[in-house]
């Protein structure tokens, strides 16, 4: 099976940033992958660098088989691009800013007019589809701006930062506008800072930092990755919280237990079953009123943060392009 | 607006041929065509644009032509009839100038990195871009020539004359788009784009376009003669003044003529081909 996206080594530059620091990523077709990272890790460079906007320094980079170093003007035939701005024109309809899109990959006056029809179809935008793009609000925005990246049926689907600055509703409509794409059979790359977005939407994960994977697989084995189950704590009041973090240590591995005053929650990495039934015992024992207890599998959220935060640690010093 | 949850009333294209085998992509002058069509539509949409150049173009016009132009004395001619022609020609880089302003919001707004991922030649989007504030620019020049007329312009010399230089016109505007959209494409902003591009204005003032060079200083002389709006706006004048305009120029109107174009040539060689190669690789 020929890699839908195959990228070894990748570097790039840009002055004395170094955004791409040989980086080395497979995807198989027939899986969504998010690239999940923070501000700055690269993951837009990737994306650009994908889509055929920017040459690698240094690497190699093959999208569906295709050469995209050597052969940009093929990838460019397979790929559709929504960028993190939603890249619409204002002062046209929804339906003719698909329909320019759709001429520009090529398809006839009635292809194109049939193939902007099935977009706006698709991602419920008919009521408003002659309407001018300046009067649509930004979640309509963003979803015609991923109807635009669709319009020619693109093999790989490239979304960078599809929901960024998007409200919860809007955020949960594109999601489900991106599942049916997937359930279709579209392959999609996907960028997010958002765990959450990459938990729900992606088969694969990969973690991006400082220009370089440092993890990657899907959502549970990530979450094994970060070794250990959760213990959590949900304390009646905030005042018993410190009683609760020294019952949590005591029951805890190395690692310090977090606090969350806020939603009046603690919580601790532990390294199996029986240490519920101790931490409930000691819980009783200090007379914590306790509202709720749990052990479960840590989130991407922390996995996020173990991974993220030892390796900026440790990147630091090196950043010069290794993989070059 | 309701939650799409419901996957019963989405519809989902089953995988077509299409996705195997790719999509070939338009060809160079489809594609320059849809990017100019999106360029002239952005325009008349919004009207705000298209009032404030009319507008601005006719206060101008005012003001040289009933408060300025009383001072001004043209020996041999009244100053309508050498202002107007001056005028429409130096409307070709106030009017134009717009396009530098035009492009950055283009590269800024993501616009130009779609249309850079499509499997399109990408010279044809810069055509297609100038050739739309060509022709924007080219109604405000018919506007600003109405104007003219309105304020007792005369044409001297044949109609045909007076179209020549008219067309003259349009291809200054075609050559002047390419050193707007570098602007553009190497400002980084809107505002820096507009911020360049107002200090091409000069250009039009240290010209024969609304005063007699011979009333300039000795010094400056030789920089209005020799840089491209001087022969342009004679090009302009002795075409559409006819023999009494053609007696006060220092050279023949066809000496003005190929200077010009020479200048026109040069201008669309040198910044298109920094705008194509510019955009290509940005």
């Amino acid at each position: 099976m020929t890699p839908i996206l195959e990228a070894r080594g990748l570097t790039k530059r840009f002055g004395r940033t170094q955004a791409l620091a040989g980086l080395d990523l497979v995807a198989n077709p027939g899986r969504v992958v998010a690239l999940l990272g923070p501000n700055g890790a690269g993951k837009t460079t990737f994306v650009r660098a994908v889509a055929t906007l920017l040459r690698p320094d240094a690497g190699t980079l093959h999208v569906a088989g295709i050469d995209a170093l050597r052969e940009p003007a093929q990838v460019r035939q397979i790929i559709g691009l929504a960028g993190q701005f939603a890249a619409v024109e204002p002062a046209m309809t929804g339906r003719e800013n698909l329909e320019m899109v759709a001429r520009l990959f090529g398809l006839s006056a009635q292809r194109a007019r049939a193939a902007a029809a099935t977009v706006l179809d698709q991602l419920q935008l008919n009521a408003d589809a002659d309407r001018l793009v300046r009067t649509y609000s930004g979640g309509m925005r963003r979803r015609l701006d991923l109807g635009v990246s669709l319009v020619g049926t693109p093999g790989l689907l490239l979304l960078d930062e599809p929901t960024a600055g998007l409200d919860p509703a809007s955020r949960a409509q594109l999601w489900e506008a991106i599942r049916q794409l997937v359930a279709a059979g579209t392959d999609v790359l996907l960028t997010t800072q958002y765990l959450d977005e990459a938990d729900r939407l992606a088969a694969d994960i990969v973690i991006i930092n400082d220009g370089r994977v440092i993890a990657a697989g899907t959502p549970a084995e990530l979450k094994t990755l970060a070794g250990h189950d959760v213990l959590d704590v949900h304390v009646r009041d905030a005042s018993a919280l410190p009683d609760a973090a020294t019952v949590l240590a005591s029951v805890g591995g190395d690692g310090e237990p977090r606090i969350d005053p806020a939603t009046r929650r603690a919580s601790v990495a532990v390294d199996g079953t029986h240490r519920l039934m101790e931490a409930v015992r000691a819980l009783d024992h200090f007379g914590v009123p306790v509202e709720d207890i749990a052990l479960r599998r840590p989130t991407l959220d922390e996995v996020f943060l173990t991974l993220t935060g030892t390796s900026t640690d440790s990147t630091n010093a090196a950043t010069g392009p290794e993989a070059a | 607006m309701t939650n799409s949850t419901g996957s019963s009333v989405l519809t989902v294209p089953s995988p077509s041929p299409v996705r195997a085998r790719g999509n070939a992509g338009a060809g160079f002058w489809p594609s320059a065509v849809a990017v100019a069509q999106r360029t002239v539509r952005k325009f008349i949409r919004t009207p705000q644009l298209l009032v404030l150049a009319t507008v601005q173009s006719a206060i101008f016009l005012v003001i040289f032509r009933y408060i300025f132009g009383g001072a001004i004395n043209v020996p041999g001619l009244p100053y309508v009839d050498f202002l107007v022609p001056g005028f429409v020609t130096a409307a070709v880089l106030y009017s134009g100038m717009g396009a530098a302003a035009g492009v950055a919001e283009d590269l800024q707004q993501g616009l130009f990195d779609r249309l850079r991922s499509l499997p399109i030649p990408r010279a044809s989007v810069m055509a297609g871009r100038c050739l739309a504030d060509t022709a924007l620019v080219t109604w405000s020049l018919i506007v600003g020539t109405a104007l003219g007329f309105a304020v007792g312009y005369r044409l001297h010399g044949s109609v045909a004359a007076g179209l020549a230089a008219f067309g003259l016109c349009v291809l200054f505007t075609f050559a002047f788009e390419w050193l707007f959209i570098t602007i553009g494409l190497v400002a980084g902003n809107a505002q820096a784009a507009q911020g360049i591009s107002v200090l091409v204005t000069p250009l039009t003032f240290v010209s024969s376009a609304f005063v007699p060079v011979s009333t300039m200083p000795g010094w400056l002389q030789p920089v209005a003669e020799y840089q491209p709006v001087t022969p342009m706006v004679n090009a302009v004048r002795g075409l559409a003044g006819g023999p009494p305009v053609q007696a006060l120029l220092d050279h023949s109107t066809a000496y003005y003529v190929g200077l010009s174009l020479i200048w026109t040539a040069a201008i669309i060689v040198v910044f298109g081909l920094i705008a194509a190669v510019r955009f290509s690789r940005h």
